[in-house]
């Protein structure tokens, strides 16, 4: 294992996310923040208690939630994309680095600045309204394994794209309406029978469900089944990482 | 003394069905530089690529100490530094944070006094918190080199390292190349200014098409295939030569005032005693002569349209 190598690139893009804190943190905190303030202690107030949770505090491990997705698959995707917009990347595929190696220093250091966004954001709607977390342990699971999940989402999309206008794509137009549309703001209780089968085929409602059952120990769908999903999608982006790398699919000629 | 690089029946077609190498053999001996020359698109950064694992072979192996390139990519792969032709480098980071990115990429754990040392050897060190988007041309060129050295590598690639780089630090590139050479670090290098070649290499190597076409000690080379030309200085200027002097291909310069006859060095006879005779039969007199060998840029620029 070349632990040196993947220090490097954990510590380059860390460093990297340093240096745009305005833009990578201070941003998405304060946008999500808005969230809390508007929905949860504006609105909020004058909105009935969802399976017995305050609206305001209803909405926190959905918005996490978003966050985590949307940042996850930026920060992983802009990470890979960039050496290969300017050309660097012919280093890393010089380097006597195995693809695993790569990938758990991109992936790892895109999946930390989630996390530590997620904890900052969390921390942050305590401030706006009561939390509760009833299974903590479930709650880092929960925020790890999404975190890694989107974040391997997001190598592959920033293999894949060949452009930044294909790096926006998929954060902009499929992960974010996704997670509106899959129990972010509401129950899938309050929503006629047709529309609660739909939302299942939405992946992203087996990931709210699921967080936020750790906070509040209620769910749309077993936690047992938002684990089962969230190990398929783990496996699913593997598979993908995996035959990149094996093809060497728009890294290799 | 086993080869440092050996290149066996290498080929490679690329998916657009361009053939960018037929089949190489190549042997790099340890320690020496050995240059490889060729016109644009003949095939010498495919076939640096393809050593240092950026691109993918058709078919036939390389090692590398040893070491084949897929199956043991780790240990030839640690062995091998890289100066790319573009100047492509992390251009927001600094030349301290991207040289010590390399050396780590390369498996190796920081040494900052080994990085000071690197720096102030390619007289990097009063830049070294300084971003590269702000650094000249040829600075970068050298932070490409200092990237490339961070790891220790005992063989280096320089893919057409002076390309845009000014005539003094042309020169402190060529210094520093010839040092580590001294080292013992084999270099490997592609340039289009073949007189550099000519100076530094110890064997050259001519691509063209894809094709090795010619690997030869350079001081052989030029011994072999370099022509001579015998330069006259004429009394009076001719307007035209002699037909009784066809046969020795002459061609008249400066105004008329020099004949220049082109000879094979090598060759059983010159020429030059039956030119001499012929001259003072067509009573044509000379007051000055002298003698210049080919260049290597001569011997390149024929061997290549000659494969033509």
């Amino acid at each position: 294992m070349n632990f040196p190598a993947i220090r490097a690139i954990y510590k380059f893009e860390m460093a990297r996310w340093g240096r745009t804190l305005l833009q990578s943190l201070v941003a998405p905190v304060i946008a999500t923040s808005l969230y809390f303030v508007v929905f949860g202690s504006a609105i909020g107030s004058r909105i009935n208690d969802i399976e017995g949770v305050p609206y305001g505090a209803f909405i926190v491990p959905g918005l996490i939630m978003l966050m985590l997705l949307t940042q996850s698959v930026a920060n992983a995707s802009f990470g890979i994309y960039f050496p290969r917009f300017t050309g660097t990347i012919y280093e890393l595929l010089s380097a006597p680095i195995s693809y695993v190696e790569i990938v758990t220093g991109y992936v790892g250091a895109a999946a930390t600045k989630s996390i530590i966004l997620g904890l900052i954001i969390l921390a942050t709607a305590a401030l706006f309204v009561p939390l509760q977390i009833d299974h903590p342990v479930w709650m880092a699971a929960f925020l790890v394994l999404t975190a890694i999940t989107f974040s391997l989402l997001g190598f592959v999309i920033g293999i894949w794209a060949d452009g930044f206008e294909k790096l926006q794509l998929v954060p902009l137009l499929i992960i974010t309406p996704l997670t509106f549309l899959g129990g972010t703001f509401y129950s899938l209780n309050v929503l006629p029978p047709f529309w609660q089968t739909v939302s299942l085929f939405n992946p992203v409602v087996y990931l709210v469900s699921g967080f936020r059952w750790s906070f509040y120990s209620t769910s749309d769908v077993s936690v047992g089944l938002s684990l089962v999903m969230i190990g398929l999608f783990l496996a699913i982006c593997l598979g993908l990482v995996w035959w990149i790398f094996k093809t060497g699919y728009r890294l290799k000629s | 003394m086993p080869p440092i690089i050996s290149v066996k029946d290498l080929s490679k077609t690329y998916a657009t069905g361009f053939q960018a190498l037929k089949t190489i053999n190549l042997d790099i001996d340890k320690g020496e530089i050995f240059a490889l020359l060729g016109p644009n698109g003949a095939g010498k950064t495919t076939l640096i690529s393809i050593i240092c694992g950026i691109v993918t072979a058709s078919s036939g192996s390389v090692t590398v100490d040893g070491h084949d390139i897929v199956s043991d990519y780790r240990a030839a792969r640690s062995m091998i530094g890289l100066v790319p032709q573009e100047l492509t480098a992390d251009m927001f980071e600094t030349v301290w944070t991207t040289v010590c990115f390399s050396r780590g990429l390369f498996g190796k754990w920081p040494n900052p006094a080994f990085i000071e040392k690197l720096l102030k050897d390619l007289s990097l060190w009063d830049k070294k918190d300084s971003r590269l988007m702000t650094l000249s041309g040829g600075m970068k060129r050298r932070v490409m080199i200092a990237k490339a050295l961070s790891h220790e590598p005992t063989v280096l690639f320089l893919d057409e390292p002076t390309a845009g780089v000014d005539v003094e630090l042309r020169k402190d590139m060529w210094q520093s190349v010839r040092a580590l050479r001294d080292s013992g670090v084999t270099i490997i290098l592609t340039t289009h200014y073949i007189r550099e070649a000519e100076d530094m290499a110890d064997r050259i190597g001519v691509i063209n098409k894809g094709e090795l076409i010619l690997v030869e000690d350079k001081r052989e080379l030029m011994h072999k295939l370099g022509q001579k030309q015998l330069t006259l200085q004429l009394h009076e200027a001719l307007t035209e030569i002699p037909a009784s002097l066809n046969a020795h291909h002459l061609t008249l310069a400066n105004e008329g005032n020099e004949l220049v006859y082109t000879y094979d060095s090598q060759g059983p006879r010159t020429g030059i005693t039956s030119l001499l005779t012929d001259l003072a039969h067509a009573d044509i007199r000379f007051k000055d002569l002298d003698t210049t060998q080919s260049s290597l840029e001569d011997i390149f620029v024929d061997l290549v349209r000659r494969d033509r």
